[in-house]
């Protein structure tokens, strides 16, 4: 069974991807209702892989629940958690279990989440861990040890248009690259210009570009992410509309600017793609898709 | 290279001395009199507030270097008030707490928390330069240490949470992969950072680590 999300990145048509995350807690109904109200709507779903560094119900958790219900999921894996025996026993599993795809992080620092006194692992970090999932579809294990029975995955990793500086970012970008990444979903990015300059950078790369979208709620938060979120770049103008809506409005504002930018990124061919980004509000997902006209 | 340590909190000191009522103080007269946590001053400071809580101090040193082969001597011209002690209450980094263990009978508590080998960088600031992982790369990294100076270790590069050259674990605190990009860059060497570098070897020196000369 090979990867349907793969099949999408290169069937050259725009392509979607939008994310879910795993409750804290053991109640998983909400995290449920999500998948079922996007699964047909995208082309994969991201399951979060405890983010922000706080603990929640497990990424493969969410992405057998995406599998069982017909969906295509995107497993994100981080390097914060797990040594190589851990990640590499992950990844047979998610293999075994009809999981095809696989998001390569390293993961955030462990005192950003709410277990600021745990280990952080990194015994592998999101380039290695890329090479990783190529040497196990190989046959082989980190220890060249023979498999019996190889996984094979649509592997990709993240990249951060907006860093600033941005060149260690891009050799980082190219390490991934070459350690056999096919997609890259970015951070969220804002300045269409801005990307359009990346994209002239990356294009050249036989990756699969999907721009990151986070659907903005009110202008504090677009303000917030300037202050304190790495590499996200909210421009003034947006901010402004923001806080022009009126009240109430806010999120419909968002809805309307995260569709206008997902239309402008597709009608000018910009990338390949988009990962739309809902945090908190993945019921308003296809409204996103609808005000970017790509509903149905 | 100093071994820099921090004194623990008076709570932890207490209990670890709770049924020992005669105590002997050793502290270091090296890294920990540089760091100001177990220097002359600071022992005669904690002979103090041990006076205060009821204890009897037997008699106080500050070694020349704890952690060194000399201890043992210094240890046996005291011997009367250390054997005269329940305990020795020892300010200096870990090395000294277990040179001293090795060499007396009598049991050894340590009153500083020994947190990194460092170096001086300005008046009172001590840096972390060197995890000792036994894998040298400050060949390629310009002469920063990305297992010691990254908050996660890594070692092909930045992460995504590295903003305006900061950390995202302090914004007061560098990224190692933007100094060492830009000293790369300075040199002329930047494809030094474009270099794989495969997962690490974590039994280089399995622990505990030791090495023979001869």
């Amino acid at each position: 069974m090979p990867s349907r999300f793969r099949d999408a990145l290169q069937s050259g048509r725009f392509v979607i991807t939008s994310e879910i995350g795993p409750p804290k807690g053991t109640n998983i109904e909400k995290m449920l209702h999500h998948i079922d109200l996007l699964k047909d709507k995208v082309d994969a779903l991201n399951v979060t892989d405890h983010q922000s560094s706080v603990m929640r119900f497990p990424s493969i958790g969410g992405c057998l629940s995406v599998v069982e219900r017909g969906g295509e999921p995107i497993l994100q894996v981080t390097c914060r958690d797990r040594n190589r025996l851990a990640l590499q026993a992950e990844l047979l599993f998610a293999h075994t279990r009809g999981v095809r795809n696989v998001l390569c992080l390293t993961g955030d620092a462990v005192v950003v989440g709410d277990h600021k006194e745990a280990k952080g692992v990194f015994d592998l970090d999101s380039a290695q861990l890329l090479k990783t999932i190529r040497q196990l579809e190989s046959g082989t294990d980190l220890g060249g040890n023979d498999l019996d029975g190889a996984v094979e995955f649509c592997a990709g990793a993240i990249v951060t248009p907006e860093a600033h500086p941005i060149e260690p970012q891009l050799i980082k970008f190219e390490k991934k690259v070459e350690a056999g990444a096919e997609f890259f979903q970015t951070q969220a990015i804002y300045d269409l210009e801005n990307f359009a300059r990346f994209m002239e950078y990356a294009r050249p790369f036989p990756v699969k570009i999907l721009a990151g979208i986070i659907l903005l709620v009110s202008a504090r938060m677009a303000k917030y992410m300037n202050d304190n979120v790495p590499g996200v770049f909210v421009p003034q103008d947006l901010v402004d509309e923001m806080a022009a809506a009126p009240k109430g409005e806010a999120l419909n504002k968002g809805i309307e600017i995260a569709g206008r930018m997902i239309a402008t990124l597709k009608d000018e061919s910009l990338c390949h793609g988009v990962h739309v980004m809902a945090i908190g509000k993945e019921e308003v997902v296809p409204d996103i898709l609808k005000a970017a006209g790509l509903a149905g | 290279m100093k071994s820099i340590t921090r004194q623990k909190l008076p709570e932890e000191i207490e209990q670890q001395l709770q049924g020992f009522d005669r105590v002997y103080i050793a502290g270091c007269g090296t890294c920990a009199t540089m760091t100001r946590t177990g220097g002359r001053e600071e022992v005669l400071a904690m002979r103090e507030r041990l006076q205060q809580l009821g204890k009897l101090v037997t008699g106080w040193i500050v070694i020349p270097t704890a952690c060194d082969d000399m201890t043992q001597a210094a240890m046996e011209e005291n011997n009367g008030a250390i054997r005269n002690a329940g305990c020795i209450l020892v300010m200096s980094c870990a090395l000294g707490v277990h040179r001293m263990s090795t060499c007396l009978a009598r049991p050894v508590i340590p009153a500083l928390d020994t947190l990194f080998i460092g170096i001086e960088d300005g008046s009172g600031c001590f840096q972390e330069a060197c995890a000792q992982c036994g894998q040298c790369v400050l060949g390629e990294t310009a002469g920063i240490c990305p297992v010691t100076a990254c908050h996660k270790g890594l070692l092909n590069g930045p992460c995504g949470g590295t903003n305006q050259g900061k950390c995202e674990v302090d914004s007061e605190k560098d990224c190692a992969w933007t100094i060492i990009h830009q000293r790369l860059t300075d040199q002329g060497r930047v494809d030094a950072m474009r270099r794989y570098h495969s997962a690490r070897n974590y039994n280089i020196a399995p622990r505990p680590r030791m090495t023979r000369i001869v």
